[in-house]
C-alpha cells in the first residue's frame, strides 16, 4: 500500500483501536509510525505505550513526542521484549507486510495478553472483481500499488487469516469491518458475506489456551518478565 | 574552586561558565571496585549555564576515552570547540539557556582529576603505576560525589557517547533515583573480546616503549628531575597506540573515501616512510595525542573499560541492572558504521531496559563514519536528542 492508503486506513483502526482498549492498560504499537496511535492512547485512556518503528524518522519522531519507541522491525525484533509484559500488541494494516505473518502473530500473543490486527482483505468484492475483469493482479483502492512495487508480500482474505487463527488457536474475541470512509462495522467473520463486502479487518485476538507464563523472571531469560510497568 | 563555579548564583545567562577542582575534604576517601580507597581525590570539571530554583535542570555529560571536560565552549589549552559543541550549545539539544551543564575528567583521566599522573600525597611523588586501578563504576561515583558538593540531588539528564555512555548506564544502575533521564550513544554494556583486544595492543605499544619505565616517567624531585614534564613519557608507544585505537573509531568507507591508495608525493619512495597519505593521517593522529594525554592514564582508562561488564556486575543479567531504574525515561543511539560499538551492543541495552520494564527509545543512525560519528555533525543523531531532550524537559516541568 502507498503511504497515503495505509494512513487513510490506519484512521480507521485508530478508532476501533481507541473504543477497544481498556483505560490504563499497557500497549505495544508494532510499526507505529510517528506515535500518533501511542499519543492518542496516552491522551484519551491513560496508556502506558511503547512502540516499535522501523523507520530512522518515524522513531526520531516518536521521541520527540516523549513516546519510548525502539527501532526495529515485527520480523526480527519482537522476541526483545519480555513475554506478557503489554495487555495489548497492535499491528495496524502490517500483517500482509511481514516476511513471516505466523510467527509474528505468534509473537505478538507471546509479548500480549490480546493482540489487535487488521489488514486488507483479499477477499473483498473489488479485488475479486478486478482480477476477475482484467485477469491481473488487483489494484484496488484499498490495494492500489502494481503487484512488482508492493509492501503487501502476504495478503490473505478474512477465510484464510480465521484458518491462521484457528490454527494457533487463536480465540477471536471481537472482529470489525472497515470500509474506507464508512464506520467501522462489528461483524461475524466467520459468515462468508463478509467476506465479500469488508474491505479491511480488525480482529481482537487472545489465546485459547493461555502460554505458561513465567513470573517476573529475570533469572533464566533476559526477555521474559511481567507485570513489571507498575512495579 | 574559582567564584564562577557557584551554580546558584544570582545571574542568569546562556554565557555563563564555571568549573574548578573539586577536592574532597580532608580525612574522607573514595571506596574503589578494588577495595582501595582514595584520598585527597580531585575532580576537575566544568559548568555551563546556571541551575535553576528548583535543581531541576542539571545535565550532567560524560566523556570518551580522550575527552575532557571541556564539553562546550572552547577548549582553552587548544583553542578548539569542545569536544561535543555540536551538541551543545545555544539552541542545541543541550543548551546552557536552559540546562546547568555539567562535565568533569573522569577518575583516572589526566586533565585536572586524580589519575596517574597526579601527586600521591603520601610521597610528594606522582602516582604512576601505584594509583589504583579504577573501573567505570568509580568514575561515576566520583561524579555523583562532585554533584553533592554543586548541590545537585537529582540530574535532568546524564548523556554520554563511548565511554560516557558506559558512564550513563552506570548511573542508571546505580544511582537510578537521582536520574530523570538518561541517554547512552554509540556505547555498549561491556567490553567485547575484541575491544579487550585492542585495548591491549595499545597498552603493549606504550610498555614496551623503554620510555615508559614501568610507568615511572614523571619528572621526580627526589632524582633531581627538574620541573615535571609528562611529555618525556612514552611517546612513540603511545603514538602507536592512538594510531591502533584511531582506526578503530572509522569506518573503512570512511577511510577509503578520504584517503583511498593516494600518495603524498609522486610514486612511492620504495622504502617505509608514510607514502601513504592515510599512513601520513594515522602518524599525525598519534604525534598531536602525546602532547595532550598521558601514557598511564591511557593505560588505566582502558583498563577500566575492560573491566565494564555491567550484566555480571547483577549476576550475569544484564535487565538487573535496570530493575530500579523504571523510571527513567532513556534514549540509546547507535550508528550503523560503527564496529568498535556496533549496533547489536545498543540492541542488547535496549532488550534489557525492555526486559526490566524501563521506558526506552532506540535509534540506530545510518552514517558511514564509524564510531566518531557520535562527535561529528550528524543532523539525525542531532534531532534525535533535541527531541528526546525536549519531550523530557517538558515532563519534567522545564522551560
Amino acid at each position: 500500500m502507498t503511504a497515503l492508503s495505509k494512513e487513510a486506513a490506519q484512521r480507521e483502526d485508530f478508532r476501533e483501536i481507541l473504543r477497544i482498549v481498556r483505560p490504563g492498560s499497557r500497549v505495544l504499537d508494532v510499526g507505529c509510525g510517528e506515535g500518533a496511535l501511542l499519543e492518542l492512547l496516552g491522551q484519551d485512556k491513560g496508556v502506558d505505550g511503547r512502540g516499535l518503528e522501523i523507520s530512522p524518522g518515524g522513531v526520531a519522531a516518536c521521541l520527540a513526542r516523549g513516546l519510548s519507541v525502539v527501532q526495529g522491525d515485527a520480523d526480527h525484533d519482537l522476541d526483545d521484549f519480555p513475554t506478557g509484559a503489554f495487555h495489548y500488541a497492535v499491528l495496524s494494516q502490517t500483517l500482509q507486510a511481514v516476511r513471516a505473518p505466523r510467527h509474528v502473530l505468534d509473537e505478538l500473543l507471546r509479548i500480549a495478553d490480546r493482540a489487535i490486527v487488521s489488514f486488507p482483505n483479499f477477499g473483498h468484492w473489488r479485488v475479486r472483481w478486478s482480477l476477475f475483469s482484467r485477469g491481473r493482479m488487483p489494484e484496488t483502492r484499498a490495494l492500489p500499488d502494481p503487484w512488482w512495487n508492493t509492501a503487501n508480500i502476504h495478503l490473505c482474505t478474512l477465510r484464510d487469516f480465521l484458518d491462521l487463527a484457528e490454527d494457533l488457536d487463536l480465540q477471536i474475541e471481537a472482529c470489525s469491518a472497515l470500509t474506507q470512509g464508512k464506520p467501522a462495522r462489528s461483524i461475524d467473520p466467520e459468515k462468508g458475506l463478509e467476506n465479500w463486502r469488508a474491505e479491511a479487518a480488525i480482529f481482537l485476538l487472545s489465546r485459547r489456551t493461555p502460554a505458561l507464563r513465567p513470573t517476573l523472571d529475570l533469572e533464566t531469560s533476559q526477555t521474559t518478565a511481567s507485570d513489571l510497568f507498575n512495579p | 574552586m574559582d567564584a564562577n563555579a557557584d551554580p546558584t548564583r544570582e545571574e542568569s545567562s546562556a554565557d555563563t561558565v564555571g568549573g574548578g577542582v573539586y577536592r574532597l575534604p580532608a580525612g574522607t576517601s573514595l571506596s574503589l571496585d578494588s577495595g582501595a580507597r582514595l584520598e585527597g581525590l580531585e575532580i576537575a570539571y566544568q559548568t555551563y549555564g546556571v541551575l535553576n530554583a528548583d535543581r531541576s535542570n542539571a545535565v550532567l555529560v560524560c566523556h570518551a576515552l580522550t575527552g575532557d571536560q571541556y564539553a562546550a565552549g572552547v577548549h582553552p589549552a587548544s583553542g578548539k570547540p569542545g569536544w561535543w559543541s555540536r551538541l551543545i550549545g545555544p539552541c542545541l539539544p543541550v543548551d546552557p539557556a536552559r540546562h546547568f551543564i555539567i562535565a568533569s575528567n573522569v577518575l583516572g583521566g589526566c586533565t585536572g582529576s586524580s589519575g596517574p599522573s597526579s601527586i600521591d600525597l603520601s610521597t610528594g611523588q606522582p602516582w604512576g603505576l601505584t594509583f589504583p586501578v579504577i573501573t567505570i563504576a568509580d568514575m561515576v561515583r566520583a561524579q555523583a560525589l562532585l554533584l553533592d558538593h554543586l548541590g545537585v540531588g537529582t540530574l535532568f539528564c546524564v548523556i554520554g557517547g563511548s565511554m560516557g555512555g558506559m558512564q550513563a548506564l552506570q548511573w542508571a544502575a546505580d544511582y537510578p533515583e537521582r536520574l530523570f533521564s538518561a541517554v547512552i550513544v554509540a556505547s555498549a554494556a561491556r567490553h567485547s573480546a575484541q575491544n579487550i583486544a585492542f585495548n591491549e595492543v595499545g597498552r603493549q605499544a606504550i610498555m614496551a616503549d623503554p620510555d615508559w619505565r614501568g610507568g615511572d616517567y614523571g619528572a621526580r624531585a627526589d632524582r633531581g628531575d627538574s620541573q615535571p614534564d609528562r611529555r618525556k613519557g612514552p611517546e612513540k608507544g603511545l603514538a602507536v597506540a592512538r594510531m591502533a585505537a584511531h582506526i578503530t573509531y572509522l569506518s573503512e568507507a570512511a577511510l577509503q573515501r578520504k584517503f583511498g591508495r593516494e600518495l603524498q608525493r609522486d610514486g612511492v619512495s620504495w622504502g617505509f616512510d608514510a607514502d601513504f597519505q592515510v599512513e601520513s593521517y594515522l602518524r599525525h593522529q598519534g604525534s598531536t595525542f602525546v602532547d595532550r594525554f598521558d601514557a598511564n592514564s591511557y593505560l588505566y582508562i582502558t583498563r577500566a573499560l575492560d573491566y565494564f561488564d555491567l550484566a555480571q556486575a547483577h549476576g550475569g543479567v544484564l535487565a538487573r541492572a535496570f530493575t530500579r531504574a523504571r523510571e527513567v525515561r532513556f534514549c540509546v543511539l547507535s550508528f550503523t558504521s560503527d564496529w568498535l560499538y556496533p549496533t547489536a551492543e545498543s540492541r542488547n541495552i535496549v532488550r534489557a531496559l525492555n526486559a526490566a520494564g524501563c521506558r526506552a527509545g532506540f535509534v540506530e543512525i545510518e552514517s558511514d563514519k564509524g564510531h566518531d560519528a557520535f562527535l561529528l555533525d550528524e543532523p539525525v543523531m542531532r534531532e534525535a536528542l533535541a527531541g528526546f531532550i525536549g519531550a523530557a524537559a517538558t515532563a519534567r516541568g522545564l522551560k
